[in-house]
């Protein structure tokens, strides 16, 4: 099992990835529609890609409002 | 052609609608690739008939309000066909709102019922403002076995026995309360009559018919008028069907195409310009030969299509028409401008994308682009009932959009002066500026009012966001539209700007400057300002110290924006 802080470093480390950004530039308290200049279309995308690397479903309402990595984390903890 | 003029209410007409499509199925739920529900006309009525019958027997009756705060599924609709059917008032509210917000509008609606989702309730039931309101029913679907409900009750066990009796209404009752914005400070809470939707109906039927076995993606928020329209009332009193998605991620809903054979979908202009994007990237993919077949089969569905949509563009562009399902015949677009250069391309595939121009307050819509022909630097003509003005026109015969006609709300709930400045002699005053070309159709170019419109269809006005920089170390602050201050001809890329006046002698520092960022970030994305412009001089106030925006805005103007507005 994972702790929350592993976690956490995965979907960053994920976010990093996805966007094509250098290693590092992303912090947990980073909100990403600011930092990463995405939409909420963008932002599924990315949460579709989260899903299939941690194997879980996590459902449109739960993500509902959050818009920085922690929260996005801890979100994904709970459901793993 | 579609007849309502029987009808006296919404409910009526729905009524009516569930005995005589009975057999059709009128709804379809989906949550990624596993079908939840389908059900006919008859199971709706089966569902909804027994929460009819508890809410009456709540004491719910004629004119009571109830509330729906819920994402896009069977139970929204079961639960306003039950609300009409006890003739009720609905006020639909988004789910996307914070808990304060929607317990502010809830308060302002006089709502005893409300209707909502476990994970909605479970971030309301905590909220503060829960005690001020008039909220005394809670029903909760899809709550976990083990749920706290903190005083509500479960929908799925709010069942009556025996049939309730149906409530007539008459056409000029409040069929629903729609908040066209105001959660940051004064509500604005549409009313809208019965004869509001049966007649927006019929004018938008005309156009854009509906029949059973039509299939109708719904992807906009079921709380928004051209979701309640086109995905439920629209669609109901025609026999079609809706496709709810509970999951809106990209690849379910390329998927939900094929998979039902989608007819129709709204969806706002961000999305199109997304999948405009997508389409693009996968055409430039083409090997060069094919690419080159593909650009001459679109330029000749151009020429053939280029007075009217022609169902040939099906056979000479058939691999983009089976992506999304062969059956598509229109992409309804809606809640903010959309720019030409993406309805033609969509035009151009023989997709033909309907956009139109609406207002909360003037039903679904003003005017719609009918495709005879098609014009994508229009909003299109006024639909058949609607008059449409242009008040005061410059040189240049743009002014002011005023419209008059049975779909213009009744006003705006306890507010008689907001609706006096807004409805005068009967003409409702938009705020936007246009002009007819010599067609009759209506170009929009501007706006006249203190608000933006986002891509995604979000309303912003500034004052209510204003709360959020509250206790800003600064003498004053006001919030605005960037347009409003320096009007441009455009309806995109609109912006918020935050007007400070510093205290005598106080910098503009690197610290004030992390604060507003700081309080800017507690904002929704869309609803955040993107600059600051500095004043050195008092705010001109009414004397009961309102700020008087307009005033201060002339002041604005003088300013020259490319150097006043500072980055944050």
């Amino acid at each position: 099992m994972r702790t929350l802080e592993q976690t956490t470093q995965e979907v960053l480390n994920l976010a990093t990835k996805h966007f094509q950004l250098p290693a590092g530039s992303l912090a947990p308290e980073d909100d990403f529609f600011k930092k990463l200049g995405i939409d909420s279309l963008q932002t599924l995308e990315m949460l579709s890609r989260l899903e299939n690397h941690f194997g879980i479903e996590l459902p449109d309402y739960e993500v509902q409002g959050v818009s920085d990595f922690k929260t996005l984390a801890e979100r994904i903890q709970s459901r793993l | 052609m579609l007849d309502l003029a029987k009808y006296q209410s919404v409910g009526a007409a729905l009524k009516d609608a569930l005995d005589r499509f009975a057999r059709e199925v009128c709804l379809i739920e989906a949550d990624r690739e596993r079908e939840k529900e389908r059900l006919t006309y008859r199971d709706f009525k089966e569902r909804a008939h027994p929460l009819a019958k508890a809410l009456q027997d709540a004491g719910f009756s004629a004119g009571n309000r109830a509330s729906i705060i819920m994402t896009n599924q069977s139970k929204w609709l079961i639960s306003a066909y039950a609300v009409f059917f006890a003739g009720g008032a609905l006020v639909p509210l988004d789910y996307k709102l914070t808990p304060d917000e929607q317990w502010q509008l809830l308060k302002h609606s006089g709502a005893t019922i409300l209707i909502t989702e476990y994970p909605v309730w479970r971030q309301l039931s905590v909220s503060a403002g829960r005690a001020s309101a008039s909220v005394q029913t809670v029903l909760v679907t899809e709550a976990p076995s083990n749920a706290e409900l903190a005083g509500a009750k479960r929908w799925e066990e709010f069942r009556g026995q025996g049939e309730p009796a149906f409530v007539p209404r008459n056409r000029s009752d409040t069929a629903c309360i729609v908040y066209s914005s105001g959660t940051g400070g004064r509500p604005k809470g549409c009313m809208m009559t019965h004869e509001n939707y049966l007649e927006q109906c019929v004018a938008l039927t005309s156009l854009y018919p509906f029949w059973p076995g039509v299939r109708y993606l719904s992807i906009l928020p079921t709380n928004h008028a051209i979701d309640f329209m086109v995905g439920f009332f629209g669609l109901f009193t025609c026999g079609a069907a809706v496709v709810h998605l509970r999951t809106l991620r990209p690849e379910y809903v390329r998927e939900a195409f094929p998979k039902y054979k989608i007819t129709y979908v709204s969806l706002v202009p961000l999305v199109l310009k997304n999948l405009q994007k997508g389409l693009q990237a996968r055409f430039a993919a083409l090997p060069r030969g094919k690419r080159k077949v593909f650009n001459a089969l679109v330029a000749i569905n151009k020429m053939l299509t280029k007075s009217r949509p022609w169902r040939i563009s099906r056979l000479l562009l058939k691999q983009v028409h089976e992506a999304f399902g062969g059956e598509l015949r229109a992409i309804i677009v809606g809640g903010a401008f959309t720019e030409p250069q993406t309805l033609q391309f969509f035009y151009d595939l023989g997709i033909p994308v309907a956009n139109g121009y609406g207002l909360t307050e003037a039903g679904t819509a003003i005017t719609v682009n009918d495709l005879r022909p098609f014009r994508a630097d229009t909003v299109g003509k006024p639909l058949p009932g609607m008059e449409v003005r242009i008040m005061n026109p410059a040189s240049d015969g743009v002014g002011e959009v005023a419209v008059r006609g049975k779909t213009v709300m009744a006003g705006y709930l306890n507010d008689p002066e907001l609706t006096a400045e807004t409805i005068v002699d009967g003409w409702l005053m938009t705020g936007d500026l246009g002009k007819f070309d010599k067609h009759g159709h209506l170009q929009l170019s501007g706006r006249k009012k203190n608000m933006i419109v986002t891509e995604e269809g979000k309303n912003i006005y500034p004052e209510d966001i204003e709360s959020v920089f509250e206790g800003l170390p600064v003498k004053e602050f006001c919030v605005f539209a960037a347009n409003y201050i320096w009007p441009k001809r455009s309806m995109t890329g609109e912006r918020l700007v935050l007007a400070l006046h510093l205290e005598q002698g106080q910098p503009y520092s690197d610290e004030l400057r992390r604060e507003i960022n700081v309080r800017n970030q507690r904002l929704l994305n869309y609803k955040r300002i993107h600059g600051v412009v500095l004043l050195e001089e008092d705010f001109p106030r009414t004397a009961s110290l309102k700020i008087r925006r307009n005033v201060l805005a002339e002041g604005l103007s003088k300013l020259d924006s490319a150097t006043a507005v500072l980055p944050l």
